[in-house]
């Protein structure tokens, strides 16, 4: 397969971006949890003390909050699943000559930059905007209803954010999936519900598993969505919001560092226990 | 077992349920793709509004002035060059970089490979705001200045593993008998690659760098991390939006919104003529 054996060519053209990437990503990594062991402030200036004793403060001070950001993406992670899901199977069977134009319709909003799209739906969703707003002088909703700053907005800002990251790769998949096997499933007496659960569905596991990741951990770590649908919100913050404050506004360095690590630790940990739950599924399936 | 063979195959394929789905799934498709389009109608349509004071969030009449008034405004017009810089030369060292990795690690074996995968893979797993914040730790370390620089060497960072992945791809659909033949009709390796290697990837070094330049021009949260005083358009956006949307930001949205629309009418109607699927298309285009 290789036409190139061992020699100086692979390095020369590795060099320019693995250096890159070891001098602007690994290496930032090792200060960042260099970092999170120093102890000072920032005027004095930090000192290394290897303060291992950091982590079980950080964790037990805003453990809630990694609880909180791990239910967001969760339940953003499951709603995309539920409502991608649908649209994927539509374009991928039903899109016809439509499927390439259906999945650009898809991607188009996305175009506009994202920080826009958050603030748009801020103000379609304010307390008097044009939906509340609406309902209200219908008198469908009490006066006092809000719906920004709460964990469901979050949630669903979340949500729509996320979507074509769930529709593209579950898309891929049912696209490729052979129809034969599934008419060989019904041929076979299967319900058109055993059919779909365990052949269309078990055959669209490897998008799901793509869709997932890519929604979910974008989701645990973002924090502009409890910024600005979340109205600054204290009570809808996730940990993306204290590490950015503790960073840019306190400039409390080393707690930052060490939410960051952990924050990455409970990401590995969530997504290795789902890719090992549906891996084994699979198996079973 | 009669009562098996009476199902007959024909009557198991259209149930009630699935003539009740033949309108269920289009419908819910029909209604959610509105969905996705909803703040983008209202971005489009308060473009237009004449608001009385700053606060741009009730109707109150048609204008185009947000229009005119929109090319004297020097912050925007310094947040729009920042990122377009940004976006192009990022792009730039990226994808050069990116696809010379990509070739390395698809033509050769070498001692390390297994790292330079991890090296490759591990930023586009990792949280943005864990790539953003790690990088301001180099800078404050090392006491230097945050500023459009730094932002250049941060997108160029996160921009490369697309570009290998893109690239790669390519490379690992393309039949190698072609430049065994270039080889054999007594081309030198360099020759090959301009001649033969090189035009059959280029489809993926292009979508790579579109790739890259979507990323880059919509990045908010690791260019926080990297910008100092510095504004690129996403930073100024969120910046002059506190309370309320300005008018000139859903105008340029929409001016965006329209430069994108073209962009991808224009591929429908090229894929319509070539008459061949272009799903990788949107696949690799769709932005954070």
């Amino acid at each position: 397969m290789r036409t190139g054996r061992s020699g100086l060519a692979p390095f020369l053209l590795l060099l320019p971006g693995g250096a890159w990437l070891v001098l602007f990503f690994a290496v930032p990594m090792a200060i960042m949890l260099a970092l999170s062991l120093e102890q000072g402030s920032f005027d004095n200036g930090y000192t290394l003390t290897w303060n291992f004793g950091i982590y079980p403060e950080v964790i037990s001070q805003y453990w809630d909050l990694y609880v909180r950001s791990a239910v967001f993406a969760l339940a953003t992670t499951a709603i995309t699943l539920a409502v991608g899901y649908p649209v994927a199977y539509t374009i991928a069977f039903r899109g016809g000559r439509l499927k390439n134009a259906l999945l650009l319709v898809v991607v188009l909003p996305f175009f506009v930059s994202f920080v826009i799209r958050t603030l748009n739906w801020r103000m379609i969703l304010s307390d008097n905007g044009i939906v509340f707003g609406f309902l209200k002088d219908l008198h469908v909703i009490p006066q006092n209803f809000h719906f920004l700053a709460t964990p469901a907005s979050v949630i669903f800002g979340l949500t729509y954010n996320f979507l074509p990251f769930m529709i593209l790769p579950l898309y891929v998949a049912i696209e490729k999936i052979d129809r034969r096997l599934i008419e060989a499933a019904t041929d076979l007496y299967a319900s058109r519900f055993q059919a779909f659960w365990r052949v269309t569905f078990v055959l669209s596991l490897p998008g799901v598993v793509a869709g997932s990741l890519l929604t979910f951990i974008p989701a645990i770590g973002d924090f502009i969505t409890a910024e600005v649908i979340g109205a600054g919100n204290p009570q809808v913050f996730m940990v993306g919001n204290i590490i950015q404050r503790k960073f840019l506004d306190s400039l409390d360095y080393p707690s930052a560092a060490a939410l960051g690590f952990v924050l990455v630790a409970v990401t590995m940990v969530l997504v290795s226990v789902y890719t090992r739950v549906v891996g084994s599924e699979r198996l079973a399936g | 077992m009669s009562a098996l063979a009476a199902r007959t195959p024909a009557q198991h394929r259209r149930p009630l349920g699935d003539r009740l789905g033949s309108w269920i799934l289009p419908g819910f498709t029909g209604l959610l793709l509105l969905f996705l389009f909803a703040p983008i109608a209202v971005m489009i349509l308060f473009s237009f509004n004449d608001p009385q004071g700053r606060q741009n969030i009730t109707w109150q009449g048609f204008t185009f002035r947000n229009y005119v008034d929109l090319w004297g405004r020097s912050q925007i017009t310094d947040a729009m060059r920042n990122s377009l810089v940004v976006a192009t030369i990022s792009t730039l060292i990226a994808t050069a970089l990116g696809t010379m990795i990509g070739l390395a690690l698809t033509r050769y074996s070498f001692p390390g490979r297994a790292l330079m995968n991890l090296l490759i893979f591990i930023p586009m797993t990792a949280p943005e705001i864990i790539l953003g914040a790690s990088l301001l730790t180099l800078w404050i370390t090392f006491g230097i200045a945050r500023g459009i620089l730094t932002i250049l060497v941060a997108h160029v960072m996160f921009n490369i593993s697309y570009v290998v992945v893109t690239v790669r791809a390519r490379l690992a659909g393309m039949n190698q008998s072609l430049e065994e033949a270039g080889m054999d009709l007594y081309a030198d390796s360099r020759t090959t690659f301009w001649k033969v290697t090189f035009p059959i990837i280029f489809p993926g070094i292009l979508s790579a760098a579109l790739l890259a330049f979507a990323l880059s021009i919509d990045d908010y949260v690791i260019t926080l991390f990297s910008a100092g005083s510095t504004k690129t358009f996403p930073l100024w956006v969120f910046g002059v939006s506190r309370l309320g949307i300005p008018p000139e930001v859903n105008v340029l949205g929409t001016l965006i919104f329209l430069v994108a629309f073209i962009f991808i009418g224009i591929q429908l109607w090229a894929q319509r003529r070539q008459g061949r699927s272009g799903a990788a298309a949107p696949v690799t285009l769709v932005g954070k």
